[in-house]
């Protein structure tokens, strides 16, 4: 059995939760082994609402993006969901903050937000 | 200490070493001289590491014992501050690093030694290793009128002290007076040092607070392998160079990579510390310069 778990980023905005429920968000899958996300290399639009679907497939890992305030674990045998409504355009760093090995302060990922 | 002492203090150790000295008990008043005494902080040794970040890696460390083993006034005591070994998922050869690290710091002429864990030492077995080899990962101690606190910000994977540890944190402050004398060691930054490359404690935010009543506290830690000091109010935070590879300046480049190793200047960027505590704490960094 799948446990989801979600995550809702508002954004700062009230109008956020609203926009979310309106309208159908971009399902962008990233997956995480030791040590590496794919992709590691996501671009989204500003203003448009996703849904990160983050997945493991080994062990358990982190998914952080402090600029943007998500973070959450990835478990294995789990789909994790966090929605975002990125609204600041600009290039965001996440990484594995759940120590994993010894590539572990390598693992790690942009998400671009386009203007 | 005054200028002149400090500068008598770099010719009796005899190293060039750079002081660094702060008011960092501000509420103290002077205290008597019989109970000054120093000690030498050791961090980050990564032994077992190999790469370019550092050709010398089965030296540094046994170089480094021999820098501290000839300076001329000896610490009443050394601690390491984590990430003694580098990590291997090998749970055999984790514990083989432990051995032989251990048998390497034995050579140090001072025996009264403390050890904390780093994430490379700790993270993927929660602690159970470095338990065999080196005991409690969080204990407090008393020196000449000093309370020590090591704290463990790594057994942890997702690198939190944790409800538990805070709550013996906080019962183990209790017991201080708020003028008390209090060296906290850890190996992670328990404040904000560069989120997003999670330099940084999840909890760490709950220790400060906790520690915030009392006037006098100095944290000492490692992890981001290059001396570096920080207040969150009135506590000093200062980061010690590492003996493996150092690290770049918090944020001055998209990605925490290793500085790039200098064969012109081996050891650059590496060392242990000396502090000493008076009414002030002064810092001496020690480079690595015996063979
Ligand atoms: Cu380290
Ligand atoms: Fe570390």
């Amino acid at each position: 059995m799948h446990r989801r778990t979600m995550i809702a980023l508002l954004a700062g905005s009230a109008l956020g939760a609203a926009r979310l429920a309106a309208e159908t968000p971009a399902e962008i899958r990233i997956s995480a082994k030791k040590f590496e996300f794919h992709p590691n290399r996501v671009t989204v639009k500003a203003g448009q609402p996703v849904m990160l679907v983050l997945t493991s497939e080994d062990r358990i890992h982190g998914f952080k993006m402090p600029d943007l305030g998500v973070r959450t674990d990835i478990v294995p045998g789990q789909e994790t969901r966090v929605a975002l409504l990125p609204t600041k355009p600009g290039s965001f760093t996440f990484f594995c903050d759940v120590f994993c090995g010894g590539g572990h302060e390598d693992m790690d990922g942009t998400l671009i937000v386009a203007a | 200490m005054l200028q002149s002492d400090r500068r008598d203090f770099l010719k009796l150790t005899g190293l060039a070493g750079v002081a660094f000295t702060a008011g960092l008990f501000p509420n103290q008043r002077a205290r008597a001289q019989a109970n000054d005494f120093h000690f030498v902080q050791f961090s980050d040794t990564h032994w077992g590491y190999s790469g370019p970040a550092n050709p010398d890696a089965e030296h540094t460390l046994e170089k480094a014992v021999a820098t501290v083993n000839g300076l001329a006034r000896q610490p009443d005591f050394i601690v390491f501050t984590g990430d003694l070994t580098h990590t291997t998922d090998d749970a055999k050869q984790r514990r083989e690093r432990m051995k032989r690290f251990r048998e390497i710091v034995s050579a140090l002429t001072v025996k009264d030694v403390r050890f904390m864990p780093g994430e490379h030492d700790a993270s993927l077995d929660k602690g159970e290793a470095y338990k065999e080899f080196f005991g409690a990962t969080h204990y407090t101690f008393d020196h000449k009128g000093v309370h020590f606190i090591a704290l463990d910000n790594v057994s942890d994977p997702a690198a939190k002290l944790g409800d538990e540890q805070l709550a013996w944190l906080a019962a183990d402050l209790k017991q201080r007076k708020t003028d008390d004398r209090i060296v906290v060691m850890t190996h992670r930054p328990l404040f904000d040092l560069q989120p997003s490359w999670d330099w940084t404690t999840a909890d760490g935010a709950k220790a400060i607070e906790l520690l915030m009543p009392y006037s006098n506290v100095v944290v000492f830690y490692g992890h981001i392998h290059q001396e570096h000091h920080h207040m969150t109010g009135h506590i000093a935070h200062h980061a010690a160079n590492s003996l493996i590879f150092a690290l770049p300046a918090p944020g001055s480049q998209p990605k925490r990579a290793p500085l790039a190793y200098d064969a012109a200047m081996p050891g650059k960027g590496l060392g242990t510390r000396d502090v000493t505590m008076t009414d002030k704490v002064t810092l001496v960094e020690l480079p690595v310069t015996r063979s």
